[in-house]
């Protein structure tokens, strides 16, 4: 049951060297900590498992009514909900995804001070949570796919990949806020505010062939609008325009954010215990 | 085999603390925007009048919270580390469990560590005794088999099978403390690390965490066991390290170190309260003096078996402000540091929700229960539920004898520390009143 006697050296600037065994070490650690968050979240709630369901789904409506019947922007001859829902999906799984993997290390004071364990494991596990919520409201989108019989096609197959990086998106930036936070306690209002606004700026409720041509590639510096489009691609298929330089565009300011977060969280992770 | 597990040498771990720190212990982003501008702006002042740059902010200081530790531990052994408040000992125990960093120096350690640094690590409220369960055992570093294995035999010692699918929110406090210690008393690591875990619970329940202790010391486990607690550490540990001010002071056989701590603290305690460094928590509240009084109010040096005492504690705001929900205890222990007998504000449901900024608290003995001898006392208090002030070993009472019977005889003091008042009388069988 136990690793053979193995000899741990602790001296400055160590930790290094043993980051990826132990956090292959601690998986189960990461496990229950994803399982905790989970129960937690559905425990002591009144509807429970379907506040993933009602709070997509309004929102769903609304846009609809908003950006499909009052703004009557162009929905590429597909029903405007699954449009609208196509975007909403990788939204909402970033949105809350960042904001859970932000808040995780302020909200588990007591286990940084008191335990030893790679300190990633805790916004890895509060991204958990929401990916739980996003297989959820995946039932929504065929339900509605059902309702309007609007059939997909083998497109959908690369949705697994777009996931992936919808939350490398989420780590990346949860990472690097979550280890400010810990030294600057008002990142905290920095996020929600990020959220808000990135509703808006990112193609959720419109289409993004409504972005004028020559401002498609200025518009793909925000990584979430590769990631909408690309989800949007996949589900709606058929009509909608691809735009694979911002994709790639949008891919690569994904990939240097995660290398990054992640660098700087390593980098401040040695202090937390003695700032938190 | 008696061979090395824990080496450590040349530990040392450096904290870089701010003195223009406010309430809170974090900074606030505008704060360092705020005064890295102001820098900038001197910066340019300076240069402008020509004058040399001014060196550093000069409100950042360097505090050595260990250095130069070196020690070695054999396996098998169960070592004290004993010292004051605020000496190294958390901090050394934090390093050995690489929760922190050392600045310099290294450890080497030779099997599974498992670091008890407070029992109920991760416990959440939400969650159910069996939920918790497993959730602590996971951030103890068990795994899931493990866990499993030992369920049944953790249930059974925290005595909580009827509770097992109850949040834990709705547990009494013993509960919480027995289902949490029991966990980590399942930990079966090759080297143990322990603070001050035994403060918890009740008398009962503390004896069987010492037994636990115990026994994990006979199955040739090595232990760390960090106590105020000598007269634990007398019965657990055959050998102690004493660390003050960041430094082991001596290392060797634990009635050797024991003593010395003793000695060290009786002149600490000398010092006046005032200029006690070794104090922990945030300073709103500071008790900067204390002194007896008789019950006719006369200050006094030595206090009189089974008579009436008063304890004045004088105390200051920190911000000269008034100070609201405030508690105050006292914990009057022996010469071992075990716990004799504990005065405390919110026991006798006296919390002060209101205290000028300073001026003296006073707590009334009616009859002292005392043996004669010298006890020493530990003072704490909080404001508004966060810890403002707290002293071990703040002050020493001396108790002379007083003649409470009138027999001109007092209980033998091999007999027990307390003097109880008592009387004597046959009960007649005819009457009916005593």
């Amino acid at each position: 049951m136990m690793e053979t006697i193995a000899e741990i050296v602790i001296e400055p600037g160590r930790i290094e060297k043993q980051y990826w065994r132990d956090i292959w070490n601690y998986r189960e650690l990461f496990y229950f900590l994803a399982w905790r968050d989970i129960l937690v979240r559905y425990k002591q709630t009144a509807v429970g498992i379907a506040w993933a369901i009602i709070r997509p789904f309004l929102t769903m409506v609304i846009f609809t009514i908003i950006f499909g019947k009052l703004a009557k922007m162009p929905s590429e001859g597909v029903p405007y909900p699954i449009l609208v829902f196509a975007g909403l999906l990788p939204w909402q799984f970033f949105a809350s995804a960042f904001s859970e993997c932000s808040n995780s290390l302020i909200l588990n004071t007591k286990l940084l001070t008191k335990v030893y364990f790679p300190r990633v494991i805790i916004p890895a596990s509060a991204v958990i949570v929401s990916f739980v919520d996003f297989l959820i409201s995946c039932f929504i989108l065929f339900g509605l796919m059902l309702w309007y019989d609007f059939w997909p096609t083998t497109r959908m197959l690369v949705l697994p990949v777009l996931i992936l990086i919808a939350f490398a998106t989420a780590m990346g930036a949860g990472l690097w806020v979550a280890a400010m936070n810990v030294k600057y306690r008002d990142f905290r209002y920095v996020v929600p505010f990020i959220v808000q606004l990135g509703l808006y700026i990112s193609p959720v409720g419109f289409s993004a062939s409504v972005v004028p041509g020559k401002f498609r590639f200025l518009y793909s510096l925000n990584p979430m609008v590769g990631v909408i489009d690309g989800f949007r691609w996949a589900i709606v298929g058929k009509t909608t325009s691809f735009y694979l330089p911002g994709f790639l565009l949008s891919l690569g300011l994904v990939l240097a954010m995660l290398i990054y977060g992640f660098r700087f969280f390593r980098k401040m992770e040695r202090t937390f215990a003695d700032i938190i | 085999m008696s061979d090395t597990v824990i080496k450590a040498e040349n530990l040392g771990k450096k904290y870089v603390i701010g003195h223009q720190q406010q309430q809170d212990s974090y900074m606030a982003l505008r704060d360092v925007i705020a005064e890295s501008a102001k820098g900038i702006v001197r910066r340019l002042v300076n240069l402008t009048n020509g004058r040399s740059r001014s060196h550093g902010s000069g409100n950042k200081e360097e505090i050595w919270a260990l250095k130069n530790v070196s020690f070695e531990v054999k396996r098998g052994e169960v070592i004290g580390i004993i010292g004051r408040n605020g000496a190294g000992k958390s901090t050394l125990l934090k390093i050995l469990s690489r929760i922190t960093e050392p600045t310099e120096g290294r450890v080497r350690i030779r099997g599974r560590v498992g670091s008890l640094l407070e029992v109920g690590t991760g416990f959440h409220p939400e969650l159910t005794g069996r939920e918790n369960i497993y959730l602590n055992g996971a951030i103890l570093g068990m795994t899931r088999a493990e866990i499993k294995r030992k369920f049944d035999e953790i249930v059974a010692f925290a005595e909580i099978e009827k509770f097992l699918d109850t949040p834990v929110k709705r547990y009494s406090s013993g509960m919480y403390v027995r289902l949490a210690f029991a966990v980590a008393a399942h930990l079966e690591p090759e080297i143990l690390l322990v603070d001050e875990v035994l403060a918890v619970g009740d008398a009962d329940f503390q004896k069987k965490c010492l037994g636990k202790m115990g026994e994990v010391a006979k199955e040739g486990r090595t232990v760390l066991f960090v106590s105020h607690n000598m007269a634990a550490v007398q019965s657990l540990c055959k050998r102690a390290l004493l660390i003050d001010s960041g430094l082991v002071i001596s290392n060797g056989k634990t009635e050797q170190i024991v003593d010395r701590y003793l000695q060290d603290s009786e002149k600490a305690t000398a010092a006046s309260l005032n200029e006690r460094t070794d104090r922990m928590g945030n300073g709103c509240l500071r008790l900067y003096n204390y002194y007896f009084l008789d019950e006719k109010g006369n200050k006094i040096d030595q206090a009189l078996t089974g008579r009436k005492l008063f304890i004045a504690l004088e105390y200051r705001s920190k911000d000269g402000k008034p100070l609201r929900n405030v508690h105050i205890a006292i914990g009057i222990h022996g010469k071992l540091g075990e716990n004799l007998f504990h005065l405390s504000t919110s026991t006798s449901g006296e919390d002060f929700s209101e205290l000028p900024p300073s001026g003296t608290i006073v707590c009334c003995i009616h009859n002292l229960p005392l043996q004669p001898g010298r006890y020493n006392f530990n003072i704490f208090a909080t404001v508004a539920r966060e810890i403002a002030d707290w002293i071990q070993n703040a002050g020493i009472i001396r108790v002379v004898p007083y003649d409470l019977f009138g027999s001109g005889k007092l209980p033998p003091p091999e007999q027990g520390p307390f003097v109880v008042e008592h009387r004597w009388q046959l009960l007649l069988k005819e009457s009916r009143d005593v």
